[in-house]
């Protein structure tokens, strides 16, 4: 596309499915570094571990 | 909803619920924030082909996908929280006296200070144990204070854990949030066999670090957090950092920290009443937002030659990161996560320990105080009309429950600083994807 170039396509949907919704293995934002204050985006999750 | 913004000579935009971003021409970018903002327009040439292209982005669900909540929602209704992680004050002491402490240079301001006894830790292990339901993964973080005046008590609960979780199936993940200045050649290698995640403060150049810190801190604790994270190699950890008032170049003191040879960096804004000197103030914001874009540049340039870091908040994973429903609940504080002070009282997390409206109950009784749990479990991003509103929600979370609190009464009022703060760095992080692509 002459007026785009898509950097990520995108995918948060596919998240939101049975096997990704909420198992709650993954590690608790806060904790991770900064301890003040919560950064999600860059956590890890168990399932495609 | 989409978030078009400008930023590094780039035209960004995010499609926030399916999470696609895109650079831009100036003439889509234009025709874009029209879209956002409404407004009509007559296309020139160039505009009516920029427009086709967003259409195709549209049809392909990735520019203004539609909120797909619903099934969250359902979740997030749903849900019954099990504590999963906790953060033991092993001390309500501290070495040091960091001017900027939160927790008041290591008491917390309360009466429930000294040293965790060996018998409230192995009384937290269990409760997280009893309490964590099917949840496998159970996080510790030894805090403190500083942890490491209580050292063998840290060291006896690791083992007592360890053998928790033989008996259980339960994986413990420790972390030791340390300011370095115990690490010592003799409990390092221990350390770092034992420990899932350590974490070190410095905040900088010395003399930024020694005005908050204590003159001589730097120069003191340097060496050793150097060989902690020299053993560490690439397993987790981070030298962490705070800013405030007084460092409003804290880009500067990022790159110094990465010049001592620090991979894994995190420096984060104070958390202060605005009553202090060095808390940060709403006109800071456009210096600080510049200061952010310069660190984003800087650390680009790095990675150049080779020379690249992490720096946490910048860190997104665009592809991999968690679920939706992980990223709009937040931190978990309060139903989730708890903190357990050396008297072995609970609290919803490290920032409200000391306040005793927020107590939720004790380890001797192992009860909670229900209703607050309810209140801490149901303020997530989906219940809080700033955030469910806002682009930044699937990267942000929500943000601090406790600044909230302290800030507007209301664990359910977001900080406007931290939130703007927040928005910025989630931009420089989208940015840094986009410049390496391009
Ligand atoms: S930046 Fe503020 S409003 Fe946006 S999701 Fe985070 S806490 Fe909520
Ligand atoms: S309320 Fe704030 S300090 Fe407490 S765990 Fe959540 S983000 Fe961290």
């Amino acid at each position: 596309m002459e007026h785009v170039t898509t950097i990520f396509a995108g995918n948060l949907q596919e998240k939101n499915d049975d096997k990704h919704i909420g198992c709650g293995e993954c590690q608790t934002s806060c904790q991770s570094a900064c301890k003040t204050s919560c950064t999600v985006a860059n956590q890890i999750c168990e399932q495609n571990q | 909803m989409v978030h078009a913004f400008r930023i590094g000579g780039l035209r960004l935009a995010l499609d926030v619920e399916s999470g696609a971003l895109h650079s831009l021409s100036e003439a889509a970018f234009c025709v874009l924030e029209k879209r956002i903002a409404g407004e009509s327009y007559e296309a020139t040439p160039d505009e009516a082909a920029a427009t086709h292209n967003l259409t195709q982005l549209e049809q392909a669900g990735q520019l203004f996908s539609p909120a797909a909540d619903t099934q969250v929602h359902t979740h997030m209704q749903k849900r019954k929280p099990v504590v999963k992680a906790l953060c033991l004050h092993m001390a309500h002491e501290c070495n040091l006296r960091c001017a900027y402490c939160f927790a008041g240079q290591g008491n917390y301001g309360t009466d429930d200070r000294g040293l965790m006894p060996l018998e409230v830790g192995k009384k937290a292990l269990d409760f997280i144990i009893a309490q964590s339901g099917a949840r496998r993964n159970l996080e510790v973080d030894f805090f403190g204070g500083e942890p490491m005046m209580n050292f063998d008590v840290v060291k006896q609960l690791v083992a007592y854990g360890r053998a928790r979780e033989k008996e259980t199936g339960k994986r413990f993940r420790f972390t030791l949030t340390t300011n370095g200045a115990f690490l010592s050649t003799d409990n390092i290698p221990y350390i770092n066999e034992n420990f899932d995640n350590v974490v070190m403060s410095l905040d900088g150049r010395p003399d930024v670090n020694d005005r908050m810190r204590g003159t001589g801190t730097y120069d003191d604790l340097v060496p050793k957090i150097k060989a902690m994270a020299s053993a560490r190699g690439n397993a987790s950890h981070y030298v962490r950092g705070t800013y405030t008032r007084h460092n409003l170049d804290f880009a500067t003191d990022v790159l110094h920290m990465a010049d001592l040879g620090f991979q894994y960096l995190s420096v984060e804004p104070v958390v202060a009443p605005p009553s202090e000197d060095y808390a940060l103030r709403e006109d800071d914001l456009p210096a600080l937002f510049a200061e952010y874009e310069k660190l984003a540049d800087a650390l680009l340039e790095r990675e150049k030659t080779g020379k690249g870091v992490r720096f946490f908040h910048f860190d997104i994973d665009l592809d991999g990161g968690p679920c939706i429903a992980k990223r709009v609940t937040g931190c978990g504080a309060g139903s989730e996560y708890l903190a357990v002070t050396p008297g072995g009282r609970l609290f919803p997390c490290h920032q409200f320990v000391g306040d005793d409206a927020f107590c939720l109950g004790d380890l001797d009784t192992g009860v909670l105080d229900i209703a607050r749990v309810h209140e801490f479990s149901h303020c997530h991003v989906l219940t809080k009309s700033e955030c469910a509103s806002c682009w930044a929600k699937y990267y942000c979370s929500g943000g601090c429950m406790a600044t909230a609190h302290y800030a507007n009464g209301s664990i359910l009022k977001p900080d406007k600083i931290s939130c703007e703060l927040m928005r910025k760095r989630i931009e420089c992080a989208l940015y840094m994807l986009a410049a390496r692509k391009i």
